[in-house]
């Protein structure tokens, strides 16, 4: 399929919303330990590319489900920010209504359908979800996040297998940052196992590319689109990215030993931020008066959102049991 | 079997063809649809020749291969697509010819349908109909045969119904194929040959009822549900004869049973058994007791008693499938011990109903 050229509208975009991601990432891991946010929080930094630059291809109709690793992907197809902070506050204005917290983002009106904490959970979920649009006619597509991890489980093999014996309009979006918590790639799956090859063995498109280059991970992520929009057909991609900070919490754990320096220091001189200035600096546009504007626009937004959280009321117990039953 | 040819297809399409329970879940799924173009059937052998049993005969045809298909042996997988349905204005009814086949399910059952409601504040409900079918019989064993009915009604978020007699397997069918929520509805294999002409049809679905009094008396009250519930009122009418008044409850809506009837009719008679077809452990008949006894203290005359199945799985071989499972016999002669009485000749009369009751299910599955 032939691909329009990245343009440097694209490439500010990119870099203004990773940036406008990380530092609401960092605001939450700052303002973590007043304790006050009581919730397993998994945060994006350092992941910030894959959200984005697929979420960049997509419009408010497209749908996108994700996994309990989901801020960036929630804010970067436009979820509510003032609604998602007053979640992991557990207030009543939370998008989930205070009873999912940050494992539990969901944005209707933006096309964030559900994020859920069971690695793989929501896989096949998004299998329905695009046969819906399948049924109903439209060109619409959804996207299902989700990390290396998830290909482990069983399910996301059956969903490969219908996705294609139904020619759903899936994007399968693996993002590899080499970890399930603290546990490696090397005793989880083989090191001859490759994650495309098994969604090509179902007859899917498959792509692959570091998620923490911008040029990699833009023209994949508008390839993948493209195709899945007008062939009706499901596609896979795997972005390599890296997790910064600990599996769940605000904080760095680099000091435990699970992960190399020499992997860490890799990665760390790989940051998509960093990544996406270059790019832009080689086009001639200077990336540092852009970077400071997102900053202070976003602190200003951060403060908001996390001021009417805590104004917000806290859910009671009885509005939890109204949410048994329909 | 329920092989249909064309010509009883369209009789079925039209309702003019029921002969028994399973051609009534064939009549809701083709009424269902026919009113509701969101809703889907699908499921492994859904458009097979047999159809799951018949109750699914002649959909394909009908309605077509988008609303009506055959899956992969997914069950997962399957159901996951079903919640991604029912969140996006669909009415799924997905099928397991057997329960036991929906445990590899658990996940998306538990964690997402069940869940999905709750945990996202009442934004979005799962309108989800899961069929399951429970084996017995034929020498169907360990895994072919799970009532695990107790299990799926522990769980917030789904309602679990099991219909017992055919009229209410199509009205029941039809009223949580509307429910928002997902429901679990489950199904004994025996109860698909039970004969009924279709009558008492309901035109449009009603809400979800909870129970329903099937037997009046003023004796003993059982609560059941099922084939349990059958048995039980075939016990009921025997025991007229020796003027015993069995009042039956079918408690069809199993986490949403209706303790102020079965409390009220426990009041009356002072005796409590219930009828359960799955293990006893942790039984639905078990709770029902746990319930009655602080609101019937006081009423009551004997302690309540369970019948239900044995705490271990069934062995597939013939002689001990037929010391494993209760009948209408072991009902009555319950009662007869808790109402501490001897029924002249009562061996007689059920050796009587026993070879006038229909034919017993001879497999293979």
């Amino acid at each position: 399929m032939k691909q329009e050229p990245i343009t440097i509208e694209d490439f500010k975009e990119f870099f203004s919303k990773i940036v406008r991601i990380r530092t609401i990432e960092q605001a939450i891991a700052e303002r973590y330990h007043a304790q006050e946010m009581k919730c397993p929080m998994h945060l994006s930094i350092g992941q910030e590319g894959p959200a984005v630059a697929i979420s960049m291809q997509l419009n408010a109709s497209d749908r996108m489900l994700s996994t309990h690793r989901s801020h960036a992907h929630y804010l970067a197809k436009g979820g509510n920010l003032n609604m998602m902070i007053s979640e992991f506050f557990g207030r009543e204005t939370g998008c989930s209504g205070g009873m999912g917290g940050s494992m539990h983002l969901i944005d209707k009106s933006c096309g964030f359908e559900g994020a859920t904490a069971i690695v793989g959970n929501t896989i096949p979920i998004a299998a329905g979800v695009a046969l819906s649009q399948k049924l109903s006619r439209t060109k619409n597509i959804t996207v299902v996040c989700f990390g290396e991890g998830a290909t482990e489980e069983g399910v996301f093999s059956e969903t490969l297998n219908i996705a294609s014996v139904k020619n759903l309009p899936l994007i399968f979006f693996v993002e590899n940052n080499g970890y399930s918590v603290y546990s490696p790639l090397s005793p989880r799956q083989s090191s001859n196992r490759h994650i495309t090859k098994i969604s090509e063995a179902h007859g899917i498109k498959s792509l692959k590319g570091n998620g923490n280059n911008i040029e990699e991970a833009l023209a994949i992520s508008s390839e993948a689109v493209k195709y899945v929009r007008k062939k009706r057909k499901p596609c896979l991609i795997e972005l390599e990215t890296y997790r910064y900070l600990e599996h769940c919490g605000p904080n760095n754990d680099d000091h435990i030993g699970y992960r190399t320096k020499k992997e860490i220091d890799f990665w760390k001189s790989y940051d998509v931020i960093s990544n996406a200035k270059k790019a832009i600096k080689e086009l001639g546009v200077s990336p540092d008066s852009l970077e400071k504007l997102i900053q202070e626009n976003t602190k200003e937004e951060i403060d908001n959102a996390f001021r009417e959280a805590t104004l917000a009321p806290f859910p009671k117990i009885e509005r939890s049991i109204s949410y048994e039953y329909a | 079997m329920n092989m249909l040819n064309k010509n009883s297809v369209k009789e079925l399409k039209q309702n003019k063809r029921i002969n028994n329970f399973a051609d009534g879940i064939a009549a809701a799924f083709f009424d269902s649809m026919r009113y509701d173009p969101t809703v889907l059937a699908f499921g492994l052998g859904a458009t097979d020749p047999k159809n799951i049993f018949g109750t699914m005969a002649g959909l394909e045809d009908e309605f077509g291969n988008e609303r009506v298909f055959d899956t992969p042996i997914s069950e997962n997988a399957m159901t996951g697509m079903a919640i991604g349905l029912a969140i996006s204005g669909y009415k799924p009814v997905l099928t397991h010819q057997r329960l036991d086949f929906s445990l590899l399910s658990i996940d998306q059952i538990v964690n997402a349908a069940a869940k999905w409601y709750f945990m996202f504040g009442g934004q979005q409900s799962v309108p989800l109909v899961i069929r399951m079918i429970i084996g017995q019989g034929w020498g169907q064993g360990p895994t072919h045969s799970q009532a695990l009915q107790s299990w799926f009604a522990q769980i917030p978020g789904l309602k679990v119904i099991m219909p017992a007699f055919p009229k209410d397997g199509y009205n029941l069918f039809r009223s949580s194929i509307a429910d928002p929520n997902p429901v679990i509805f489950i199904e004994h294999r025996w109860l698909h040959q039970m004969s009924w002409n279709g009558e008492g049809r309901v035109v449009s679905p009603t809400q979800l009822g909870k129970s329903n009094r099937v037997s009046t008396g003023s004796d003993i009250t059982i609560v059941s549900n099922s084939i349990g519930s059958v048995y039980s009122h075939h016990a009921a009418n025997i025991l007229k004869k020796y003027n015993v008044g069995v009042e039956v409850i079918d408690a069809f809506n199993l986490r949403d049973f209706d303790i102020n009837s079965i409390s009220k009719s426990v009041a009356k008679t002072g005796r409590l058994l219930t009828v359960d077809f799955s293990h006893q452990f942790c039984s639905i008949g078990t709770e029902i007791i746990a319930q009655v006894l602080p609101l019937n203290f006081a009423e009551l005359k004997i302690a309540p008693e369970r019948i239900a199945l044995p705490n271990f799985p069934v062995g597939t071989s013939f002689n001990i499938e037929k010391d494993f499972y209760f009948s209408t016999i072991d009902i009555c002669k319950k009662i007869e011990s808790m109402l501490n009485v001897t029924f002249p000749n009562i061996d007689d009369e059920l050796k009587e109903y026993q070879s006038s009751s229909k034919k017993r299910f001879d497999g293979p599955f």
